[in-house]
């Protein structure tokens, strides 16, 4: 029970995550490992706040994680970040997307938007790596791959070889974009090493 | 320094282990012998493994058992069932207009002889439950199953439904997988058991089932051949008039007395960490996503995991709460295990943890555990979440069309009977116009309803295309046969935009993508005799005001298709967008009215919040104009980013 690796990935619809997640999901199978991956579709498409969760082990049971015992929590977003920090185990990490996106209830002004989130962020996370998945996707081109740049990201704490995670990206995005996502790949992984705790 | 997380990271991922010792899947993996996942990759090396959600699984699973025809309304946790199994060929797929009709259709395929497999969420049993309940006494000739998936916790529903209930309530077996990889193979034995006792077989998943994905093997996935059942006419076994009935209510018990057998020793009943040497002080008696939840937490104890949970095993369930002190029975939902067990006169604990409302979870199987144990609740307190953080609620999306009909009811300060589609979040403000969601179609007979009552408001019925299709029209035939006067308008966006853009009567396409006659709303409704129908573009905000305005003040019955194709499916093209002059904006608030997603308030920690100036964000924005319409100073145009 002790020996699985929970990820959580969070953030908000459209993001991507789903397809990160199922990247995990095939790097976890083809090192042969079991794996369980539970997310919620439905109003994800509408901008809501989305959450997956994968986890790793010679055995999985239980497709949930239980509240306290992520590992590692791959928050896309920072407000997403701070929403699902309860998930995070006392010496889990947290990797956040150096994004904000203002939920509809901000943006209409009936509710605040929180203070220096950074330092919240900091003030919340012993373990904390902000990834400045954003500005590389930018950088590279599309803001849609910062999916995988959070991949590369991730793939630093992960004793995983990198023809495994560069296999399950070409067994899960379309053939043309094959050589763009690698390229995403590679940047967060590179950019992984240079924030880390 | 080695953190236990550094710890687990090279346990649960590291590469130089290599594993040779037979390992056994929990539950068995169904490979004969079974084999462990691991030592299962590296022979193969092949693609006999995959990650597959419980609906996936289960297509592949109808597919392999030789299903030839598959029908569904789509829903919320069971959508991609049928979505999957359309993908393989050599299956007919529908999208049918309602799960009622969907279950009619795999009867005819299961009379003709054919394998079928209908889908549908919990409620859509409710739909479907008429034909159920009598084609249980009719029994099956080619095998049918139905997967019926549940949503405890209401993460995409109206209510919360065990329906597990409804199988014993239709007297038809019924089997709970737990992982997909049980799902894959429960498909096949439910219609193995379907042909052997003549039965439709409920395949009963639930969220957590079917949106959860977990590693399938598919070693030996090879379509099974079509049998060669033949369609007999008997008409005292299919025409169930009251003489013929009555012999076919005792056949139908004669029939669940032999299942009954059958699921004392059926395979899928495993019992496990029963250990004969140490008489342990408890055990657990548990089915589908609870069983994992169970084996997470007490990895130790005795289980026993039921596969089939109706008929109940009766001689088994009694020999194994003797193996134990004490009995636990941990399920999500209803207490449906616990009551019959009970029934059976034999003992089960009664902790204080309830597992009743809402969904299960790991950690409230651990509060069960701290209470077995005696640990104070206050050791097992879960982190909670910040009180403090703007909430992040799904809207309805920048240029939906939804907003203009919703936009002119909240201004005609109308009652509105909803219906169950995208457009409840027209409910909350600042739209706020919607008063009702009941179930699909309910908002035409409400507002029927609330009328003959003598409520004297102006009642608009509010109901998206797809759920006109599926549970309208007999409301709307009802409203012009006893002489109502109510106003349906219809969200007409030409799909099905909840569950992910499936296909309906009025898209003109079928599930395979074939082209089929297209279903007009304007022409259902004169069809059923309705003198009054409009077609409104809901961008028109005027237009569409005045049209309803003249529609609920007229005491006949109307209808209203507000026509305008679903912004999400891709057909939309952002051909202008538009700004907010800053200088000609004086913070009156009407474009916030609209609750689009993509006007913006600017933040100013100075500035007062009533009196904020607005911004439209250039990459939500796809030029609907709407906002452009309710901006009295024109301070919003048309702009290039």
């Amino acid at each position: 029970m002790t020996d699985v690796l929970n990820i959580s990935l969070v953030g908000v619809g459209g993001q991507g995550i789903l397809l990160a997640s199922d990247i995990l999901c095939h790097v976890a199978l083809l090192t042969g490992k079991d794996v369980k991956k539970s997310e919620i579709h439905g109003m994800a498409q509408r901008g809501g706040s989305v959450i997956s969760q994968v986890r790793i082990g010679e055995k999985v049971y239980s497709p949930l994680i239980a509240v306290g015992q992520t590992d590692i929590l791959l928050s896309f977003e920072k407000l997403e970040a701070l929403r699902y920090a309860h998930f995070l185990a006392p010496d889990g990490i947290a990797m956040v997307n150096n994004q904000e996106i203002r939920p509809v209830t901000v943006s209409s002004g009936q509710s605040q938007w929180p203070e220096n989130i950074d330092d919240r962020l900091r003030n919340t996370f012993q373990r904390l790596e902000l990834i400045p998945a954003l500005d590389i996707a930018r950088a590279l081109g599309n803001v849609r791959i910062v999916n995988v740049v959070m991949i590369g990201a991730l793939s630093n704490h992960m004793d995983v070889e990198d023809t495994i995670w560069r296999e399950s990206i070409r067994a899960l995005v379309k053939p043309q974009y094959i050589d763009f996502n690698l390229k995403a790949f590679d940047a967060g992984k590179q950019a992984g090493t240079t924030v880390r705790v | 320094m080695l953190s236990s997380l550094s710890h687990k990271l090279s346990i649960a991922l590291g590469q130089s282990q290599i594993i040779t010792a037979k390992r056994t899947c929990h539950p068995p993996c169904f490979a004969q012998p079974c084999r462990g996942i691991k030592e299962l990759a590296m022979q193969s090396n092949t693609n006999t493994l995959k990650v597959l959600s419980g609906n996936e699984a289960i297509a592949h699973g109808a597919y392999a058992a030789g299903v030839e025809v598959a029908a569904a309304y789509p829903g919320t946790p069971s959508t991609e069932i049928l979505e999957n199994l359309a993908k393989f060929s050599g299956v007919y797929c529908e999208w049918s207009v309602n799960e009622k009709v969907a279950m009619e259709v795999c009867i005819g395929a299961s009379f003709a002889g054919s394998r079928s497999l209908v889908a549908m969420k919990h409620v859509g049993l409710n739909v479907a439950l008429d034909p159920l309940m009598t084609f249980a006494y009719i029994g099956a000739n080619g095998g049918i199953v139905v997967v019926v998936a549940d949503d405890p916790g209401m993460h995409s529903s109206q209510n919360e439904q065990d329906s597990r209930m409804l199988a014993k309530f239709a007297r038809v077996p019924m089997l709970e997988p737990s992982d997909s990889q049980e799902c894959f193979e429960m498909v096949r034995h439910a219609l193995d058991i379907s042909e052997e006792f003549g039965t439709p077989v409920i395949v009963r998943t639930a969220t957590r089932i079917s949106h959860s994905s977990s590693v399938v093997n598919l070693a030996g996935f090879e379509r099974r051949p079509r049998s060669n059942r033949k369609y007999e006419k008997d008409i005292t076994q299919r025409v169930m008039v009251p003489m013929f009935a009555r012999r076919m209510r005792l056949v139908l018990e004669e029939k669940v007395a032999k299942l009954l057998q059958y699921s004392e020793s059926a395979s899928i009943q495993i019992m496990e960490n029963n250990t004969e040497e140490l008489r342990p002080r408890f055990g657990v008696i548990t089915s589908g996503i609870a069983y994992q939840y169970v084996r997470e937490v007490f990895p130790e104890v005795p289980v026993l995991k039921l596969g089939m949970t109706f008929p109940l095993p009766k001689i088994l369930i009694k020999k194994f709460a003797e193996s134990v002190d004490k009995l636990y029975v941990v399920e999500e939902g209803d207490a449906y295990l616990e009551e019959q067990i009970l029934a059976m006169g034999i003992k089960v604990e009664q902790p204080e943890v309830s597992f009743r409302i809402g969904e299960l979870s790991p950690d409230r199987v651990a509060m069960l555990r701290a209470e077995i144990y005696g640990q104070e609740r206050s050791q097992f307190a879960i982190p909670k979440q910040s009180d403090d953080l703007p909430a992040r609620p799904p809207v309805l999306c920048p240029g939906c069309a939804h907003r203009g009909v919703f936009y002119a009811l909240n201004r005609l300060k109308a009652t509105v009977t909803g219906d169950i589609g995208c457009y409840s979040l027209g409910a909350f403000p600042p739209l706020s116009a919607m008063d009702s969601i009941v179930c699909m179609g309910a908002a035409i007979g409400n507002s029927h309803g609330m009328e003959k009552a003598g409520y004297k408001g102006r009642v608009a019925a509010v109901i998206g295309d797809s759920t006109f299709f599926h549970s309208g029209i007999t409301g709307l035939l009802n409203v012009v046969y006893n002489k109502g006067a109510s106003t349906i308008i219809v969200l007409d966006n030409r799909t099905t935009a909840m569950t992910g853009h499936q296909d309906h009567p009025g898209t003109g396409r079928t599930l395979m993508g074939e082209e089929t006659t297209e279903a007009l709303v304007e022409d259902v409704a004169r069809g059923v005799g309705v003198k009054r129908v409009r077609v409104v573009d809901p961008y028109d905000l005027e237009a569409t005001y005045n049209v309803i305005k003249e529609e609920l003040d007229t005491p006949e019955p109307s209808v209203i298709a507000s026509k305008k194709a679903c912004i999400l499916g891709g057909r939309i093209v952002v051909a202008r967008q538009y700004g907010i002059d800053f200088d000609l904006c004086k913070a009156c608030g009407s474009c916030l009215r609209l609750g689009c997603p993509a006007i913006e308030v600017i933040e100013a920690s100075d500035a007062d919040p009533k009196k904020r100036k607005a911004r439209i964000n250039p990459v939500l924005c796809v030029g609907c104009a709407m906002c452009l319409q309710v901006c009295k100073f024109n301070a919003i145009k048309e702009t290039t980013y």
